[in-house]
């Protein structure tokens, strides 16, 4: 097993874990850093398996780059948005639905 | 009862994926040969730089493009939200980030101008300028966030109109951000150079914006 694939692996975790805690979290600060967690597992994968090889592939670092950037952007904005609603409501949570 | 099931449908993903992973054949198409092959008309040295501005300039627009949304977004949520005058900081404080800040300009500068040949370039200057703009406001040198002023807005819009100029003046050449070979270096320290400053203030204001007072509700 490579480096690589190590890294692919792991971010194939990473982004499971996201997803188990994105569905079940019900805390909205907690909750976007789930899915930054799921954000980071999809970069991990990308990146690991562009290094499988001695010399690594450009083109998924970059667009890696690209993507962390946007991810930060994504975060700063899903904050902004909990912020409004903690001050609108005095809750970080989402309401729930009536059915449940 | 739902906590278990969503643990294990993610649990039994995770061997999925993982176990098609060990099977993946190594590189059915692989990018390196042709970026290298053209590394010489890009107009840069270094294949990460040549992916992100030239191969595929489009997605660095489309990115600086998110990112200056996803600000004007977060000043629309937030709404002229009066902000705290930042509390004089402590002198020992102010006289270190005095002395920082030039520093990082000089790191955020070089890491641009080295993004040509090596590892650098205009997001990870962009960063570092974040950074020092970020520890000024902290210790309350650069009060302009509270009341973002034209400048400000100009310099937050700026590498994506630079960006956008560019890409709109090479349109006649058939294709999107196609730059000619003999300018594509200067070209590309062009837009890097506006991005870098962009992204200096749109990363800042993500994190400064963000953490204005709250307002009375």
């Amino acid at each position: 097993m490579t480096g690589g694939l190590l890294f692919a692996l792991t971010g194939v975790v990473l982004f499971a874990m996201g997803v188990a805690g994105v569905v079940l979290i019900g805390h909205l600060l907690r909750r976007i850093l789930a899915f930054n967690l799921m954000g980071s597992g999809a970069f991990l994968v990308l990146v690991g398996l562009a290094q499988r090889n001695d010399v690594p592939d450009p083109v998924p670092q970059a667009m890696v780059l690209t993507g962390i950037v946007v991810a930060v952007a994504a975060t700063a904005l899903a904050l902004a948005l909990a912020r409004k609603l903690h001050a609108l409501t005095g809750h970080l949570e989402l309401p729930e639905d009536a059915d449940e | 009862m739902k906590r278990m099931v969503v643990i294990a449908v993610a649990a039994v993903f995770a061997m999925v994926l993982g176990g098609a992973m060990l099977d993946l054949p190594l590189g059915a198409i692989d990018l390196r040969i042709p970026v290298a092959a053209n590394l010489g008309e890009s107009g840069v040295s270094h294949p990460v730089t040549a992916v992100l501005l030239n191969y595929r300039g489009y997605d660095t627009l489309l990115e600086i493009a998110v990112l200056l949304l996803a600000l004007l977004a977060i000043l629309a949520v937030l709404g002229e939200t009066r902000a705290a005058t930042p509390r004089a900081a402590h002198p020992v404080l102010q006289t270190l980030v005095r002395l920082a800040t030039p520093l990082m300009i000089v790191v955020a500068v070089y890491l641009l101008w080295a993004g040509a040949f090596r590892p650098g370039g205009a997001f990870q200057a962009g960063a570092v300028l974040a950074a020092a703009a970020v520890l000024l406001h902290l210790v309350g040198l650069s009060p302009g966030w509270n009341t973002p002023r034209l400048k400000l807005r100009m310099g937050l819009a700026a590498g994506f109109a630079v960006f956008l100029a560019v890409a709109a003046a090479l349109l006649p050449q058939g294709a999107l951000l196609r730059y000619p070979p003999e300018a594509a270096g200067a070209l590309i320290l062009l837009i890097e150079s506006a991005l870098t400053l962009s992204l200096a203030l749109i990363l800042a204001g993500l994190f400064l914006l963000l953490s204005r007072d709250e307002e009375a509700p």
